[in-house]
């Protein structure tokens, strides 16, 4: 009995960790609609920050321990503050996910930032002062801290409720959760009203963080760690509800405390399973509201064109030219041209379900990953070669596909991006925790290719006809009526269904289409690097892809091949350096804010702006400056 | 008052109005009439700084309001009813007046809450429910209590007579002539041109974001093909 009270309470006070950190999360979301990645990273500078704080104010006591505490937690909200009017405010008008990969570039900084100041071996905080000990309760020794702890969740949420109902700016703020043009027609200044709730956002984030020192110690590794427990939470709950964040917390951390007792290995996954259940009983979460999934109202888009004979001409050149590059480079570049080819076609293959198909993921990896391990575990398991293993590899991840997407196609917006991570997060942590058959950690290694394709130049080639036959299958896919049919969903949902069309049919097909392509990028990766490990799943190489899709512009189908292209050709570059986490940031922070319509929107702005320079007296130059927005 | 001068306005590659010359006079009812997808609202929310992509000129007391954003806008004195009622429905009736709430202006009527409450009875029966249990009828009266609490001098009303009951309409009737007896200056958008004739001084027509017609309704009922060729009847 005790014991089972005692997990009880370990499950709470996990609970008020995660719903500081949450609560912060969603009430970002609920107003400036965006989906902060660096969130984390504030809950990581909370820690570090009251780390060196708490044990410089070690001689106060009790006062240095809660003041270093709340002093971190206010420091991150000024950092949090910056960031939002340096960076975020400029591109609010920017296509919907671009903060997205502003905020990843924010975490880049951030983390190695850190790791400047305060080094890459992991800290171990001071005690809390007075609450240092365990207390016996029902004969089983719980800390005083995590006591504190359940104490310190429901009195925040009573603050925030307070604030949030008691105060003109907090009915403000929930007014802006609901509808934030109507709140700014009725006379109030957004930007204020983005920038405080970004403020207390950050704050929630620090305490969370700063709390954290006496119970594990502070890394580099909490920004990513924390972040997807935070999402889910903010997604069962219900984006833009703090009560909903708290519940959800609890629900989790409690399950979590006795799910461990039955089947330890599941904490990786339990609550991504959990969020998946929920959101396909309520789409919206426990206590969120239609329409809280959507984003900044967009622009409807142009219409897409297929490319003109100049286009495919030079198309067909880029590939032409790419057919001859083992004529006259060495072994690296081929290598590094691999690499991008790989890049291209996984871009592509989300482009299509984001730029066509307008459902947004943040889980993509999910089927490289599954591509990439078929083919291992068929060579490691039934010794298949190469060919028979890249036919497997695509099916597999197609059928992954398929399973998921059959739950995803039935949300949208937001909480349909978290749906896919949730499935990513599931296969990962199935990937690492299924050591007998994954090989976990140590991944699955020999996975060559076949002898004939085993030189530099012939995979050089085999990858050449793959990876660019898979972008004309989507190009193709993408022009078919088929394609019209998913942009027409994309464009006016209610309309197509009024018509006649199977919207979620159409999406659920596009969705296993786009995944098949992408295991065909991963199974050509395995084969490449003779190897594979749970990485290739990971939330990191997810938002590789969806950087590379925004910053190469989603408005075209351009964009993913240019920003493809790009971002492996900077990475490799950039990885060598010392401190490139940082570098990386910066780059991308500069695309985002010099091109917000990516890559392929900067180029094309270029193009027109030079044209009308050479031929003065089109307007082609106008244009050129309506594509700005203003 | 405002004086709105070849106001161009588009959604993405879409171009919306062309053009559009209109002007409100100081306590003056004007009625902005046109069928569906007319460009009405696209109108008033280029106005009211709602659209991104637009070029021309919006002129409120000689001052430029094009390319500001809407709250400046709205505390010049403009205030804006939206359509389609968006009141925020997880708020109070209350709180929903309170976030229009804005200081009081020389140059106009200041609402207070009783005054408001007196206008519209219904609202003070159910100050403490929540925005999404009101009546359509209900909504509609908040949408416009909540833009009056800004102290505003001219109000841009979005359909106001748009799915809502006969009763409710007449009470809409009643409203806007108190508006104007209180001095300010309104324009209305509508498509039913019988509500329009019976609150407005004088009506513009627009179709396909183009202006058609302007002038008084006497005028307008001389030439019944411009009524029956611009406006569903
Ligand atoms: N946010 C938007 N994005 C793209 N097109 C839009 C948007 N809002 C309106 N439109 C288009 O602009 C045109 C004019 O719309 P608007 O809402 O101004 O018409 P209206 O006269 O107010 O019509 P109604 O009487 O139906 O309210 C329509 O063709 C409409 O489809
Ligand atoms: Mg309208």
């Amino acid at each position: 009995m005790g014991f089972y009270l005692a997990q009880l309470l370990t499950g709470l006070a996990n609970a008020s960790s995660l719903f500081l950190i949450a609560c912060g999360l969603s009430i970002i979301f609920g107003v400036t609609r965006i989906v902060n990645f660096a969130h984390g990273s504030f809950y990581m500078l909370g820690a570090y920050l009251s780390y060196t704080l708490v044990t410089h104010l070690s001689a106060l006591g009790a006062l240095g321990f809660w003041g270093g505490v709340l002093v971190s937690a206010l420091l991150v909200g000024v950092i949090g503050l910056l960031v939002e009017v340096l960076i975020l405010r400029r591109i609010y008008r920017a296509p919907e996910l671009f903060q997205l990969v502003a905020t990843f570039g924010i975490l880049l900084i951030i983390e190695d930032a850190a790791l400047a100041i305060w080094g890459a071996q992991d800290l171990l905080g001071p005690r809390a002062p007075g609450l240092s000990k365990a207390v016996r309760i029902l004969g089983e020794p719980i800390p005083q801290y995590d006591l504190a702890l359940i104490v310190i969740g429901p009195v925040v949420l009573g603050l925030i409720w307070l604030i949030f109902h008691r105060t003109r700016w907090g009915v403000l703020v929930r007014a802006a959760t609901q509808d934030r043009e109507m709140v700014g027609a009725l006379g109030v200044n957004q930007a204020l009203l983005f920038s405080s709730a970004f403020f207390l956002g950050s704050v929630m984030a620090g305490l969370g963080g700063a709390l954290q020192i006496p119970r594990e110690a502070v890394n580099l590794n909490m920004d990513l760690s924390v972040i997807g427990d935070a999402f889910v939470v903010v997604v069962i709950g219900g984006m833009g509800s703090v009560t909903g964040a708290f519940i959800a917390a609890v629900l989790i951390s409690v399950l979590n405390a006795f799910a461990v007792l039955v089947f330890p290995q599941i904490s990786l996954v339990l609550p991504f399973i959990v969020m998946a259940l929920v959101l396909v009983v309520r789409p919206y979460g426990l206590l969120g509201k239609p329409g809280s999934e959507k984003g900044a109202p967009a622009d409807p888009e142009a219409p897409l064109r297929p490319l003109n004979p100049a286009g495919r001409l030079a198309m067909g050149a880029v590939v032409v030219i790419l057919a001859l590059v083992p004529l006259v480079s060495a072994d690296f570049t081929m290598i590094l041209l691999v690499d991008v080819l790989i890049a291209v076609l996984f871009a592509a293959s989300l482009h299509f379900i984001m730029g066509t198909g307008g459902m947004i993921s943040f889980g993509h990896a999910a089927y490289f990953g599954v591509g990439a391990y078929a083919a291992a575990l068929v060579v490691k398991w039934l010794g298949l070669s190469m060919v028979p293993a890249m036919i497997v590899a695509p099916v597999a991840s197609g059928l992954a596909a398929l399973v998921f997407g059959w739950f995803c196609v039935r949300l949208s917006g937001v909480y349909l991006g978290m749906l896919t991570l949730a499935a990513a997060q599931i296969v990962w942590g199935v990937t690492f925790q299924w050591q007998d058959v994954t090989g976990g950690d140590d991944g699955i290694i020999g996975v060559w290719p076949a002898k004939w394709a085993s030189s530099e130049t012939a995979y050089f080639y085999l990858a050449l006809v793959l990876c660019a036959g898979g972008v004309w299958l989507l190009r193709r896919a993408a022009h078919a009526p088929f394609g019209y049919m998913l942009r027409g969903i994309r464009d006016s949902e209610i309309r197509a269904e009024a018509i006649g069309v199977d919207t979620r049919f159409h999406q659920w097909m596009a969705f296993t289409f786009a995944g098949t392509l992408a295991g065909l990028a991963g199974v050509v990766s395995a084969f490449a690097k003779g190897s594979v490990f749970p990485d290739v799943l990971n939330i990191s190489s997810s938002i590789d892809a969806l950087i590379m899709v925004l910053l190469g512009g989603i408005h075209t189908l351009l964009g993913p091949l240019l920003g493809a292209s790009v971002f492996v050709l900077i990475e490799s570059w950039v990885t060598r350096l010392e401190y490139w986490r940082f570098i990386f940031g910066l780059i991308i922070l500069g695309v985002v804010l010099i091109a917000p319509d990516g890559l392929a929107g900067a180029l094309s702005r270029l193009l027109a702006f030079l044209k009308a320079r050479i031929r003065p007296g089109t307007d082609t130059k106008k244009e050129a400056l309506h594509g700005q927005r203003s | 008052m405002l004086e709105v001068r070849e106001l161009n306005s588009q959604y993405g590659g879409a171009k919306i109005l062309h053009g559009v010359t209109m002007t409100l006079g100081a306590n003056e009812v004007v009625a902005l009439l046109g069928r569906n997808g007319a460009g009405k609202s696209t109108t008033m929310k280029s106005i009211m700084g709602m659209v991104r992509q637009k070029s021309g000129s919006v002129l409120y007391e000689g001052a430029e309001m094009l390319g500001r954003p809407s709250h400046v806008i709205c505390r010049a004195g403009v205030g804006y009813v939206p359509e389609e009622r968006r009141i925020f429905k997880e708020l109070t009736v209350e709180e929903n007046l309170s976030v229009g709430k804005r200081e009081k202006r020389a140059d106009a009527p200041e609402w207070t809450l009783d005054h408001l409450y007196t206008l519209f009875p219904n609202l003070k029966e159910r100050r403490r429910n929540l925005g999404k249990h009101l009546s359509g009828g209900e909504q509609q009266m908040l949408t416009i209590a909540r833009t009056l609490m800004g102290n505003p001098k001219v109000v841009l009303l979005d359909e106001p007579s748009e799915g809502i009951a006969p009763v409710i309409v007449e009470q809409m009737a009643h409203v806007i002539a108190e508006l104007k007896r209180e001095g300010l200056s309104v324009l209305i958008s509508e498509q039913n041109l019988h509500f329009a004739r019976l609150v407005s001084d004088r009506a513009y027509i627009i179709e396909k974001g183009q202006m058609r017609y302007e002038g008084t309704f006497a005028e307008l009922d001389a030439q019944p093909e411009v009524s029956a060729k611009y406006l569903a009847v």
